[in-house]
């Protein structure tokens, strides 16, 4: 990394010069883009030699690293950082960018989502990139309807706190399924909501869901000619078959047999320590990395079912943001009826968020503290990373 | 005081859909969640942007919102009108950060352009040269802050928060400063938000309302019009150790602003003068 940092202060021009003549693809969201970056690279290296960044380091020096550290590989799987995109499209000039979701995450230091979604469009305009984008999200497809070439895949996102209003006018945004997860709150009349079938459209300007050529049905992914391909993973939750179809269609666009594809999905039990089941000797903790509201809203979907315990770590240091008003965005009534420990720096935070919701909770200083031996960990980003560390 | 009949509190949250931008959702649920616990009902509603204000609200709740969906948002409102009768009706009007800007005269658009707000408070708001992002920490100002002993609520005179914004704002001779800031950049002239009888409004965005108990039952206070027994919560708690942590100087530069001096309200831009401003280690 601080190799890959000092390269790119003497070289500005390297991450073009280590892409060239490889086949990248570039991988960007705000959740789901590492363990989709892990599934698209594990296909690959069935083809040959893969570079990739896969241990989330995601601006250039990580991605100058990644490229050294594997110089003769055919293939570079680049997952980005979302406010770097525009430039590493120009840089590495990728054959495939792979665009999931944006939503509101670390605001205290990222540019507004909207401007960050205009900011992907322009680059993707005349980037000659093919680009494979989620269609469920309005501001993804707002970014990349740009682009010359799209295939559309329908992978779902149920976050759409941040898309209520259209990113190309301003006017409401309809949505086919209504939810029911604004807290305490009664919901818009059905009158505001389109009446059947799938997708969003803005009531003003027209502008809609494109119509994907892929699409996520459950545990399979139906291709365009109508065949479909089960996903049998062992990452849980609805969350990574949304990143294992786009990985999938990723594939298909590169031209790899998708069998033997999904076998290598099929490997993946982890990544980057998520999902990862624990020991310290007295308990068994399931970690589970949730780092903004949307992250939330997934981790909520892969929890063991109540009663069995949950605790939730949060910080808010640099990496994890210092602004912890996201809580507040995330549905804690979710975690009602069972267990619930709150932890981390920002612990107080954290308890007047559940007791706000109806939760029952015990604040606790540490893992050391918890009273049950088999419980389900969320933490966010720097919490997460000390709970790796304490368990060694 | 206000044109809802009824015995329940109705909390409007205005234009969810262009004014929730990070924990908005926060100060809703504290106050509905601060009237329930002592006995009285509260019923909380979203109005979108397509849809009338209703003007038979108790308290109407403005969120934060990015350059423009404040923009469409104030376009909309002064389009609709319902917020506007609600207040001269007499309900209580509470705006952080965007929704605080667009209760004035005036903010700045997308292009840093003058956009006329809804002219409730006597503010202005243009934009800076830099973003004011971190903790604040400020002394409320002592009128209201008077008003909450006297109605019952503990008697805090310190607010709490994070701000997230890159405007500055002048206050006119209409309203007061909600609060003189102890660190962080607020209003840009070393205070932060303005009041003026029942509408208020401040740069701490979110759940500035869970970080601040004291202030949330201000509000219920103006609506019920009688003092409210105090409750105990983690959020006391809450705003105790942000308070501390804040001032012990941990989290962002520390300003330290005179307590005689006061502000003018035209000043403009005057983040720190040099030498009243250190930059605390991380």
């Amino acid at each position: 990394m601080i190799g890959g940092r000092l390269a790119l202060a003497l070289a500005p021009g390297l991450l073009t010069d280590l892409t060239a003549g490889r086949k990248v693809v570039v991988v960007s969201a705000t959740n789901g883009k590492t363990t989709t970056t892990r599934l698209i690279s594990a296909a690959l290296r069935h083809q040959g030699g893969v570079a990739t960044n896969a241990y989330g380091a995601n601006m250039p020096a990580g991605h100058a690293a990644a490229l050294v550290d594997e110089i003769g590989a055919e293939y570079a799987v680049l997952e980005c950082d979302e406010k770097y995109l525009p430039g590493i499209l120009e840089q590495t000039r990728p054959g495939v960018a792979v665009l999931m979701n944006l939503s509101r995450d670390q605001m205290d230091r990222a540019a507004e989502l909207r401007l960050l979604a205009d900011r992907w469009r322009e680059a993707l305009a005349h980037s000659g990139v093919h680009v494979v984008a989620n269609c469920d999200d309005p501001l993804v497809a707002w970014a990349a309807s740009s682009a010359e070439s799209v295939t559309w895949t329908a992978c779902g996102q149920y976050w759409r706190e941040d898309s209520w209003s259209c990113p190309r006018c301003g006017g409401p945004v309809d949505y086919a399924v209504r939810d029911e997860r604004v807290e305490g709150v009664r919901q818009p009349s059905p009158g505001t909501w389109s009446p059947d079938g799938a997708g969003w459209a803005c009531r003003e300007c027209g502008f809609a869901r494109p119509e994907p050529e892929w699409r996520l049905d459950g545990d399979r992914v139906v291709a365009p000619d109508g065949g479909s391909y089960e996903l049998s993973l062992r990452l849980p939750g609805r969350a990574n078959r949304s990143n294992a179809a786009i990985a999938l269609v990723v594939c298909a666009c590169l031209g790899l047999a998708l069998e033997p594809a999904l076998a290598r999905f099929a490997e993946i039990t982890s990544v980057a320590g998520r999902y990862l089941t624990v020991e310290d000797g007295r308990r068994s903790m399931r970690l589970l990395l949730a780092k903004n509201p949307a992250g939330w809203l997934e981790a909520f979907d892969v929890l063991r079912p109540a009663p069995s315990p949950v605790a939730v770590s949060i910080n808010a240091r640099g990496p994890d943001g210092t602004d912890t008003s996201w809580l507040w965005d995330v549905d804690y009534r979710a975690l009602r009826g069972r267990p619930v420990y709150a932890m981390g720096e920002r612990r107080l935070d954290l308890a007047v968020r559940l007791e706000a919701a109806g939760v029952d909770f015990e604040v606790v200083q540490n893992v050391g503290d918890l009273s049950s031996d088999r419980i389900d960990v969320i933490a966010n980003y720097t919490a997460f990373q000390e709970i790796r560390r304490y368990v060694g | 005081m206000s044109v809802n009949t009824s015995n329940e509190l109705r909390l409007i949250w205005v234009y969810p859909d262009l004014l929730s931008t990070y924990g908005d959702q926060g100060n809703v649920i504290m106050l509905a969640r601060r009237a329930q616990l002592r006995g009285i009902a509260a019923e909380v509603v979203p109005v979108r942007s397509d849809e009338p204000v209703p003007t038979g609200g108790d308290v109407y709740l403005l969120g934060g919102g990015e350059d423009r969906p404040q923009v469409l948002a104030a376009r909309r409102l002064r389009a609709d009108g319902g917020l506007a009768r609600a207040a001269e009706a007499g309900a209580v009007l509470f705006g952080v950060c965007a929704g605080y800007q667009l209760l004035g005269e005036e903010f700045a658009g997308e292009e840093g352009q003058p956009v006329a707000g809804l002219g409730l408070l006597d503010i202005r708001s243009e934009r800076g040269e830099q973003r004011a992002v971190g903790e604040v920490a400020a002394q409320l100002d002592p009128d209201i802050a008077g008003e909450m002993v006297e109605g019952g609520a503990p008697a805090v005179r310190s607010l709490t928060g994070f701000e997230n914004h890159q405007g500055l704002t002048r206050r006119g001779p209409g309203v007061r400063p909600l609060a003189r800031t102890l660190t962080g950049i607020g209003n840009g002239d070393g205070t932060d938000g303005a009041y003026h009888d029942h509408f208020i409004g401040t740069y701490l965005h979110g759940p500035v309302l869970a970080r601040n108990p004291a202030l949330a039952d201000h509000l219920l206070t103006l609506v019920v019009g009688h003092s409210l027994p105090p409750v105990a919560s983690w959020a006391d708690r809450l705003h105790q150790e942000r308070l501390n942590a804040v001032l012990a100087g941990k989290t962002r530069p520390v300003c330290k602003v005179q307590a005689d001096a006061e502000p003018t309200g035209t000043r403009r831009h005057r983040h720190h003068a040099p030498g009243t401003c250190t930059t605390s280690p991380r």
